[in-house]
Protein backbone atom coordinates (compact mmCIF):
# COMPACT_ATOMS: atom_id res chain seq x y z
CA UNK A 1 0.00 0.00 0.00
CA UNK A 2 1.29 3.46 -0.84
CA UNK A 3 1.89 5.98 2.28
CA UNK A 4 1.42 8.65 0.34
CA UNK A 5 -1.38 11.13 0.12
CA UNK A 6 -3.53 12.39 -2.96
CA UNK A 7 -2.71 15.84 -1.88
CA UNK A 8 0.89 15.26 -1.00
CA UNK A 9 1.88 14.18 -4.52
CA UNK A 10 -0.65 16.98 -6.06
CA UNK A 11 1.64 19.41 -3.57
CA UNK A 12 5.07 18.02 -4.87
CA UNK A 13 5.88 17.27 -1.68
CA UNK A 14 8.32 14.29 -0.40
CA UNK A 15 11.04 12.68 -2.13
CA UNK A 16 11.70 13.46 -5.74
CA UNK A 17 13.89 10.80 -7.03
CA UNK A 18 17.03 12.83 -8.62
CA UNK A 19 19.19 12.63 -5.31
CA UNK A 20 21.02 9.91 -5.91
CA UNK A 21 22.26 11.16 -9.24
CA UNK A 22 23.18 14.29 -8.61
CA UNK A 23 24.86 12.96 -5.36
CA UNK A 24 26.58 10.72 -7.93
CA UNK A 25 27.17 13.16 -10.35
CA UNK A 26 28.73 15.58 -8.01
CA UNK A 27 31.36 13.15 -6.53
CA UNK A 28 32.08 11.75 -10.32
CA UNK A 29 32.82 15.38 -11.77
CA UNK A 30 35.15 16.38 -8.23
CA UNK A 31 37.48 13.31 -8.98
CA UNK A 32 37.50 14.06 -12.81
CA UNK A 33 38.31 17.69 -11.56
CA UNK A 34 41.28 16.91 -8.90
CA UNK A 35 43.73 16.30 -12.00
CA UNK A 36 42.96 18.76 -13.81
CA UNK A 37 43.10 21.28 -11.12
CA UNK A 38 46.85 21.04 -10.98
CA UNK A 39 47.19 21.41 -14.61
CA UNK A 40 45.16 25.00 -14.79
CA UNK A 41 46.46 25.93 -11.26
CA UNK A 42 49.96 25.79 -13.05
CA UNK A 43 48.43 27.61 -15.85
CA UNK A 44 47.19 30.93 -14.34
CA UNK A 45 49.67 31.15 -11.86
CA UNK A 46 51.95 31.99 -14.78
CA UNK A 47 49.78 34.10 -16.65
CA UNK A 48 50.65 37.56 -14.89
CA UNK A 49 52.83 39.44 -17.14
CA UNK A 50 52.67 37.12 -19.98
CA UNK A 51 51.99 38.30 -23.79
CA UNK A 52 49.68 37.61 -25.70
CA UNK A 53 51.40 35.42 -28.55
CA UNK A 54 52.64 33.24 -25.72
CA UNK A 55 49.04 32.69 -24.22
CA UNK A 56 47.44 32.66 -27.40
CA UNK A 57 50.13 29.54 -28.63
CA UNK A 58 50.03 27.87 -25.74
CA UNK A 59 46.10 27.39 -25.69
CA UNK A 60 46.14 26.79 -29.44
CA UNK A 61 47.94 23.81 -28.88
CA UNK A 62 45.53 20.94 -29.01
CA UNK A 63 45.92 19.34 -25.83
CA UNK A 64 46.06 22.08 -23.81
CA UNK A 65 42.74 23.47 -25.57
CA UNK A 66 41.25 19.90 -25.19
CA UNK A 67 42.09 20.17 -21.74
CA UNK A 68 40.16 23.37 -21.27
CA UNK A 69 37.46 22.39 -22.78
CA UNK A 70 37.30 19.01 -20.88
CA UNK A 71 37.79 21.63 -17.51
CA UNK A 72 35.14 24.12 -18.61
CA UNK A 73 32.76 21.35 -18.98
CA UNK A 74 33.05 19.24 -15.94
CA UNK A 75 33.44 22.50 -13.54
CA UNK A 76 30.33 24.17 -15.06
CA UNK A 77 28.43 21.27 -14.73
CA UNK A 78 30.07 20.66 -10.54
CA UNK A 79 29.63 24.43 -9.90
CA UNK A 80 25.82 24.66 -10.88
CA UNK A 81 25.73 21.05 -8.88
CA UNK A 82 27.36 23.05 -6.17
CA UNK A 83 25.36 26.21 -6.00
CA UNK A 84 22.00 24.39 -6.38
CA UNK A 85 22.74 23.23 -2.51
CA UNK A 86 23.57 26.68 -1.59
CA UNK A 87 20.41 28.47 -2.93
CA UNK A 88 18.44 25.14 -1.64
CA UNK A 89 19.94 25.50 1.95
CA UNK A 90 19.41 28.87 2.26
CA UNK A 91 15.98 30.24 0.61
CA UNK A 92 13.03 28.85 1.76
CA UNK A 93 10.59 30.49 -0.21
CA UNK A 94 9.71 28.66 -2.72
CA UNK A 95 9.33 31.71 -5.50
CA UNK A 96 12.50 33.26 -4.70
CA UNK A 97 14.34 29.70 -4.81
CA UNK A 98 12.90 28.59 -8.22
CA UNK A 99 14.07 32.09 -9.58
CA UNK A 100 17.42 31.45 -7.91
CA UNK A 101 17.43 28.31 -9.37
CA UNK A 102 16.89 28.98 -12.89
CA UNK A 103 18.51 32.47 -12.65
CA UNK A 104 21.79 30.39 -11.78
CA UNK A 105 21.47 27.59 -14.26
CA UNK A 106 20.91 29.59 -16.77
CA UNK A 107 23.92 32.61 -15.90
CA UNK A 108 26.62 29.13 -15.20
CA UNK A 109 25.77 27.45 -18.26
CA UNK A 110 25.85 30.75 -20.52
CA UNK A 111 28.64 31.13 -19.05
CA UNK A 112 30.20 27.97 -19.52
CA UNK A 113 28.92 27.98 -23.14
CA UNK A 114 30.78 31.66 -23.57
CA UNK A 115 33.87 29.94 -22.43
CA UNK A 116 33.47 26.99 -24.54
CA UNK A 117 33.56 29.00 -27.36
CA UNK A 118 36.40 31.40 -26.67
CA UNK A 119 38.70 28.22 -26.25
CA UNK A 120 36.89 27.04 -30.31
CA UNK A 121 37.98 30.17 -31.51
CA UNK A 122 41.60 30.90 -30.16
CA UNK A 123 42.32 27.43 -31.57
CA UNK A 124 40.32 27.63 -34.79
CA UNK A 125 41.09 31.31 -35.92
CA UNK A 126 44.52 33.13 -36.58
CA UNK B 1 3.63 33.26 8.86
CA UNK B 2 5.46 35.26 11.33
CA UNK B 3 9.07 33.83 12.18
CA UNK B 4 9.12 32.04 15.62
CA UNK B 5 12.35 32.76 17.63
CA UNK B 6 15.67 30.96 17.18
CA UNK B 7 17.39 30.26 20.53
CA UNK B 8 20.61 31.96 19.75
CA UNK B 9 23.79 28.84 18.37
CA UNK B 10 26.05 31.01 16.54
CA UNK B 11 26.63 34.15 18.92
CA UNK B 12 27.35 31.16 21.89
CA UNK B 13 29.12 28.32 20.86
CA UNK B 14 32.48 28.41 19.79
CA UNK B 15 32.54 26.27 16.31
CA UNK B 16 35.08 23.40 16.78
CA UNK B 17 37.43 23.26 13.50
CA UNK B 18 35.36 20.62 11.59
CA UNK B 19 32.48 22.72 11.53
CA UNK B 20 34.69 26.09 10.66
CA UNK B 21 36.39 23.97 7.50
CA UNK B 22 33.03 22.76 6.39
CA UNK B 23 31.55 26.09 6.33
CA UNK B 24 34.62 26.96 4.47
CA UNK B 25 34.70 24.40 2.00
CA UNK B 26 31.00 26.18 1.63
CA UNK B 27 32.29 29.44 1.18
CA UNK B 28 35.85 28.75 -0.88
CA UNK B 29 33.10 27.16 -3.20
CA UNK B 30 30.84 30.30 -3.98
CA UNK B 31 33.81 32.20 -4.31
CA UNK B 32 35.43 30.21 -7.02
CA UNK B 33 32.38 30.07 -9.08
CA UNK B 34 32.31 34.07 -8.21
CA UNK B 35 36.08 33.94 -9.55
CA UNK B 36 34.79 31.78 -12.93
CA UNK B 37 33.17 34.85 -14.18
CA UNK B 38 36.80 36.51 -13.76
CA UNK B 39 38.26 33.33 -15.97
CA UNK B 40 35.47 34.01 -18.79
CA UNK B 41 35.92 37.34 -19.44
CA UNK B 42 40.22 36.42 -19.44
CA UNK B 43 39.67 33.77 -22.17
CA UNK B 44 37.38 35.59 -24.16
CA UNK B 45 40.01 38.53 -23.90
CA UNK B 46 42.14 36.28 -25.32
CA UNK B 47 40.12 35.42 -28.07
CA UNK B 48 39.07 38.74 -28.81
CA UNK B 49 42.76 39.77 -30.29
CA UNK B 50 45.51 41.63 -28.95
CA UNK B 51 44.05 45.31 -27.66
CA UNK B 52 41.41 43.18 -25.71
CA UNK B 53 44.20 40.72 -24.44
CA UNK B 54 45.85 43.66 -23.30
CA UNK B 55 43.83 45.08 -21.15
CA UNK B 56 42.93 42.36 -19.18
CA UNK B 57 46.47 41.58 -18.52
CA UNK B 58 46.96 45.16 -17.32
CA UNK B 59 43.75 44.63 -15.16
CA UNK B 60 45.38 41.13 -14.01
CA UNK B 61 48.89 42.58 -13.15
CA UNK B 62 47.88 44.95 -11.15
CA UNK B 63 48.74 44.49 -7.05
CA UNK B 64 45.12 44.29 -6.81
CA UNK B 65 44.70 41.61 -9.65
CA UNK B 66 47.57 39.57 -8.23
CA UNK B 67 46.01 39.57 -4.74
CA UNK B 68 42.55 37.77 -6.44
CA UNK B 69 44.81 35.49 -8.38
CA UNK B 70 46.35 34.22 -5.96
CA UNK B 71 43.24 34.45 -3.17
CA UNK B 72 41.56 32.18 -5.80
CA UNK B 73 43.62 30.12 -6.67
CA UNK B 74 43.98 29.24 -2.39
CA UNK B 75 40.16 28.74 -2.41
CA UNK B 76 41.16 26.59 -5.14
CA UNK B 77 43.52 24.73 -2.82
CA UNK B 78 41.01 24.19 0.03
CA UNK B 79 38.12 23.58 -1.35
CA UNK B 80 40.48 20.26 -3.13
CA UNK B 81 42.02 19.32 0.23
CA UNK B 82 38.54 19.37 1.95
CA UNK B 83 36.95 18.31 -0.87
CA UNK B 84 39.18 14.97 -0.89
CA UNK B 85 38.27 14.45 2.95
CA UNK B 86 34.32 14.79 1.69
CA UNK B 87 35.47 11.84 -0.89
CA UNK B 88 36.69 9.77 1.92
CA UNK B 89 33.50 10.11 4.49
CA UNK B 90 31.65 9.17 0.95
CA UNK B 91 33.48 5.78 1.34
CA UNK B 92 32.77 5.67 5.60
CA UNK B 93 36.31 6.15 6.11
CA UNK B 94 38.29 8.35 8.78
CA UNK B 95 35.10 9.47 10.60
CA UNK B 96 36.33 8.93 14.12
CA UNK B 97 36.84 12.12 16.28
CA UNK B 98 41.29 11.87 16.75
CA UNK B 99 40.94 10.96 12.74
CA UNK B 100 38.79 14.14 11.98
CA UNK B 101 41.17 16.31 14.13
CA UNK B 102 44.30 15.04 12.73
CA UNK B 103 43.13 15.33 8.97
CA UNK B 104 41.67 18.71 9.83
CA UNK B 105 45.41 20.40 10.64
CA UNK B 106 47.17 17.95 7.58
CA UNK B 107 44.48 19.82 5.33
CA UNK B 108 45.12 23.53 6.16
CA UNK B 109 48.63 22.69 5.88
CA UNK B 110 48.41 20.47 2.41
CA UNK B 111 46.56 23.67 0.92
CA UNK B 112 48.74 26.38 2.25
CA UNK B 113 51.97 24.21 0.91
CA UNK B 114 50.41 23.44 -2.74
CA UNK B 115 49.65 27.28 -3.05
CA UNK B 116 53.50 27.71 -2.45
CA UNK B 117 54.48 25.15 -4.23
CA UNK B 118 52.53 27.02 -7.44
CA UNK B 119 53.86 30.28 -6.71
CA UNK B 120 57.59 28.42 -6.85
CA UNK B 121 56.17 26.99 -10.13
CA UNK B 122 55.58 30.01 -11.30
CA UNK B 123 57.96 32.14 -10.42
CA UNK B 124 60.58 29.73 -11.52
CA UNK B 125 58.51 29.76 -14.93
CA UNK B 126 57.74 33.45 -15.18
Amino acid sequence: MTYRSPLSKALGLGATGHGTRAWWHQRATALAIIPLIFWFAGAIACLPGLEYTQVKRWLATPWNNLLLLTFISIVTYHTILGLQIVIEDYIHNERIKTASLLGMKGIFLFLGLTAFHAALRIIFTN
Amino acid sequence: MHERPLSPHLQIYRLPLTALLSISHRATGVVLSMGLIGWVGFLMAVAGGESHYTTAQAILSSWLGRLFLWAWIYALFFHLCHGVRHLFWDAVQGLDRDTLERHAQLELGVSVGLTVMTMIFAAANG
